[in-house]
């Protein structure tokens, strides 16, 4: 007797989002299945200066947390603005995808995402520059993540060039 | 065979088989949309909306007629906001078709039957409402739905059953007559009167020692928290007097009166109530929470009084509303928005006060805590002008009200408020909270502030809290979270230790073998340089255990590990956390450990009773998971033994299957072994915390009573409310080990004061 009613069962913070990690080794199918069963969360569009103890604060509110991995400049070794929080059960992580995704930690919208899982290399950014991809070309200034993007950078001071 | 021959006729003949078979899929789904999607926003008015459908489910009736059937069923079930907009439909689906509303009150008596069975009270509720509703629809005669209140009502004649279940027979047809009560009395006036008087008769003879236990204030002003029957009772009564005049409650079938007054109606048949079985669990009793009253909302419509039935109406949906979409918040917050009738009521002050109900709900939430604080952020976003200032003054009244609120519920508001104040850069006006400076700091106000900004620094770091509060505040500022060796502080080199600590730090920096290490520090007996880079990084950790095999080092090392951090609680609590998987401490040294005389001076901080019940809730978890396997490796062997009758006699697979078999027994006896072991861990822990307390407690009740004080210190409050929040907190494990709590240790020589918490726990019979 008891229905499922599909247009009720909506929950739809804890579906897995368009991205794909390039670097996975396995193909689209292998990396979906391993985000469907994820206790791992990627966080992104953290301040550089968010420590490791204010993610595990909020995090912990929607459960235990087995392990946080900041993300790393993979020229300097400090933090690039992600991390990875990892999970002793699904039903923690997934609280954490429907309430706290898109709320503030060190006043900023942090979001969050499901991740196939840590391996080593992973914590490192891929940015040409050493850190994340998205500060090698935002044009827009962010005090937080090192001021400009790492193009904007260059182009407001190119080597070589005499000022007056 | 029809079929192939309409296949063999038509054009395409491939394809069209093909649309046949997906058509039915499409349809049933499309169905289930438009039945859940009723009511919602639209262009047209809801009365030409359910015409319009009831149109449309009558054409599909002769294909569709069980898919209907279940749909409606479900609705019915999962979602109680909406009733009286599907008890209208299937009113209308009824008049055009007696037979479907025949089978759909019989569904709904089986769908009523299983829910019971299956233990959700909750889902039944709404099931028998929508049945009484569908009296007011001409679906169901009005003498047949007072046999069944009958028939529920006769539950509280029997004996040796315990009062929850009454409880609940008697909360149903309570509940359900808000909406049906007008026509059940103009129906049947002497039997419904008859039906009141035996719930009043109920309701006076009824023990309500667990009313204290789930209070959230223990002030009767300016809001008693009134238990919940009480309150739903006071507010029938209400409704008798005002001649079951009920306005609140959106009625779309009076629109369809004269359709739906020519239909035939339908008899329930006798439902007799399920017996009382042992392993039934029906709902827990609860407190009505109120902040709010007429006087709070300073313009605009008027809140409805605490013993209206509008009050409990408007209070009902919101919770089905946060039920049916809790997991997603935009949704949520959306739907409370845009109740119906919210141009009459001040809903903004509805929606905070049931929300903060649910928040501060004994003994826990409805819903996971942190979903309380987003949903309260996303209708801030929905409704910037107004949401944040009823906010602002409900979180000004609960400050107020600290002094009588229950501790457990005080670390909610501290947990919430911290959070809540991290997405909005931290700004609030904490010199409106100046008072709390005057008090000892003991007291209720600056405690609280106290862990508000000790949580802030947490969720950000300790200049950001400095720079917030007006300097007055400096005193209730935490400490900078950092750690506390005094090894490590270089100046100091003439410190005694000093010299060997370099030894041992150089020695893991050449990464020295686990021996050597371990050679030096007994010799010398040094734990801080350890635990300073175990803070870091959890290594050496063979290490430690062998150091801490006794209780003796086990205790050792919990005490320096508070010495290095004591300034760093978060830090504390992760350490213990990680010592208790690795094995190095065990559940009963930490419990001994925060209730010793070391610790004491720490005993009402907050982060001590995490500790406390993080620990808790790691030994139940690791014996769930051990009895987990358990009942894995018995399922096996059954599968086993099944495929072994099945297989018939090759003697090949016999003897493997044998083989299997024998590890398979061996497996479970060694996993039974395991869960003994691990319940009685589990129950010692219990124990260790419930004597300890004891202890503590009179202790404390000794000393005052000799010395001729009041026992009432902020202290004894602390303490006794956290004795109560082992027992609500845990109430699910603690009921395997009444037997021995109550032989061992809760027996009649203790303290009525502490007696009585264990008295009320067991009155709410869990």
């Amino acid at each position: 007797m008891s229905v499922k009613l599909n247009a009720l069962c909506s929950d739809s913070y804890v579906d897995i989002s368009q991205y794909r990690d390039q670097h996975f080794k396995g193909n689209r199918y292998e990396q979906e299945k391993l985000l469907k069963q994820s206790h791992t969360l990627y966080v992104g569009n953290l301040s550089f200066y968010t420590t490791e103890e204010q993610v595990y604060e909020l995090f912990s509110k929607s459960g235990d947390v087995k392990r946080i991995i900041i993300g790393l400049d993979k020229i300097k070794k400090t933090a690039c603005g992600f991390c990875f929080v990892e999970y002793y059960t699904r039903a923690d992580a997934e609280h954490a995808m429907r309430f706290i995704n898109g709320t503030r930690l060190d006043d900023r919208i942090i979001r969050t995402d499901w991740d196939a899982g840590f391996k080593e290399g992973r914590q490192y950014g891929r940015g040409k520059s050493g850190g994340q991809v998205r500060d090698e070309y935002r044009q827009d200034y962010d005090p937080a993540r090192g001021g400009y993007g790492k193009l904007a950078q260059q182009q407001r001071a190119p080597e070589g060039r005499n000022s007056f | 065979m029809s079929r192939r021959r309409h296949s063999d006729e038509s054009d395409g003949g491939q394809s069209h088989k093909r649309r046949r078979t997906s058509e039915p899929i499409e349809i049933e789904d499309r169905l289930e949309s438009l039945i859940c999607r009723v009511g919602e926003k639209s262009t047209s008015s809801l009365e030409s909306n359910l015409e319009g459908l009831a149109g449309v489910l009558e054409a599909d009736l002769p294909n569709y007629k069980n898919k209907i059937l279940r749909i409606l069923c479900a609705v019915a079930r999962l979602l109680p906001e909406k009733l009286t907009v599907y008890t209208t439909l299937v009113g209308l689906l009824n008049a055009r078709n007696y037979n479907f509303g025949g089978e759909f009150v019989e569904a709904m008596i089986r769908q009523l039957k299983e829910t019971l069975k299956n233990n959700l009270y909750n889902e039944a509720v709404y099931l028998v409402r929508f049945l009484s509703d569908l009296v007011n629809c001409h679906v169901i005669a009005a003498p047949s739905m007072v046999a069944m209140f009958e028939n529920f009502i006769s539950v509280t004649q029997e004996e040796d059953v315990p009062q929850v279940r009454s409880d609940w027979f008697v909360y149903v047809v309570l509940s359900c007559l808000p909406w049906v009560g007008k026509e059940l009395y103009e129906k049947k006036d002497v039997e419904m009167d008859r039906l009141l008087s035996q719930i009043e008769g109920f309701l006076k003879r009824r023990v309500k020692t667990h009313v204290p236990m789930l209070q959230v204030w223990t002030a009767e002003k300016p809001h008693p928290q009134e238990e919940y029957l009480d309150c739903l009772w006071a507010q029938i009564q209400k409704l008798k007097k005002d001649r079951w005049q009920e306005r609140h409650i959106l009625r779309p079938y009076i629109a369809f009166d004269s359709v739906l007054c020519e239909a035939l109606q339908h008899n329930l048949p006798p439902f007799t109530p399920p017996g009382h079985m042992p392993d039934a669990q029906y709902p827990m009793p609860r407190v009505i929470f109120r902040m709010f009253d007429y006087t709070d909302a300073p313009e605009g419509p008027v809140m409805p009084g605490s013993h209206s039935v509008e009050r409990f109406v408007i209070e009902e949906n919101l919770h089905c509303i946060i039920k049916s979409h809790w997991k997603e918040r935009k949704t949520c917050a959306a739907q409370l928005l845009s109740y119906p009738g919210k141009n009459k009521i001040p809903l903004n002050y509805h929606i905070v006060e049931v929300i903060f109900g649910e928040l501060f709900q004994l003994p826990s939430p409805p819903h996971i805590d942190v979903m309380y604080t987003t949903l309260l952020i996303e209708l801030c976003k929905l409704q910037p002008g107004s949401l944040p200032q009823v906010l602002a003054q409900a979180t000004e009244m609960l400050y107020m009200r600290l002094d009588t609120m229950n501790t457990t519920c005080i670390d909610r508001l501290i947990n919430w408020f911290s959070h809540h104040l991290s997405n909005f850069q931290f700004r609030w006006s904490w010199d409106d909270w100046a008072d709390c400076l005057t008090v000892d700091a003991e007291k209720p106000k600056p405690k609280f502030v106290k862990e508000v900004l000790e949580k802030c620094m947490r969720l950000s770091y300790h200049q950001r809290i400095v720079d917030i509060v007006p300097p007055t505040f400096a005193a209730l500022i935490p400490a900078e979270p950092i750690f506390y060796y005094k090894y490590a502080i270089e100046s100091n080199s003439s410190l005694p230790g000093y010299a060997v600590t370099i030894t041992v730090s150089n020695a893991i920096k050449n990464r020295a073998s686990n021996e050597e290490i371990l050679t030096i520090l007994k010799e010398l007996f040094i734990l801080p340089p350890l635990i300073f880079i175990m803070g870091k990084k959890f290594q050496f950790h063979e290490v430690l255990k062998t150091l801490t095999e006794s209780d003796e080092g086990k205790l050792h090392i919990l005490r320096v590990v508070y010495e290095v951090w004591r300034n760093h609680p978060q830090m504390i609590a992760v350490l213990v956390d990680k010592m208790i998987r690795t094995q190095i401490v065990d559940c009963a040294a930490v419990a001994n450990w925060l209730f010793s005389q070391d610790m004491a001076h720490e005993f009402t901080r907050l982060y001590i009773w995490e500790i406390l019940h993080s620990t808790i809730r790691k030994m139940n978890k690791h014996v769930q998971k051990i009895q987990k396997e358990l009942e894995e490796a018995k399922d096996k062997l059954e599968k086993q033994q099944h495929k072994k009758r099945d297989s018939g006699d090759d003697e090949d697979m016999e003897k493997n299957s044998e083989d299997e078999e024998g590890q398979l027994e061996e497996q479970i006896e060694r996993l039974q072994e395991k869960v003994e072991s691990a319940q009685s861990e589990q129950k010692n822990l219990f124990l260790v915390i419930f004597q300890r307390f004891i202890m503590m407690l009179t202790e404390h009740l000794v000393r005052c009573e000799t010395g001729s004080v009041d026992i009432s210190t902020p202290w004894y409050k602390n303490c006794i409310e956290r004795l109560q929040q082992i027992f609500l907190m845990h109430h699910v494990t603690i009921q395997q080990y009444m037997g021995t709590l109550e032989n061992l240790l809760f027996t009649a020589e203790l303290d009525h004061h502490i007696l009585a918490v264990y008295q009320q726990f067991c009155a709410l019979q869990l």
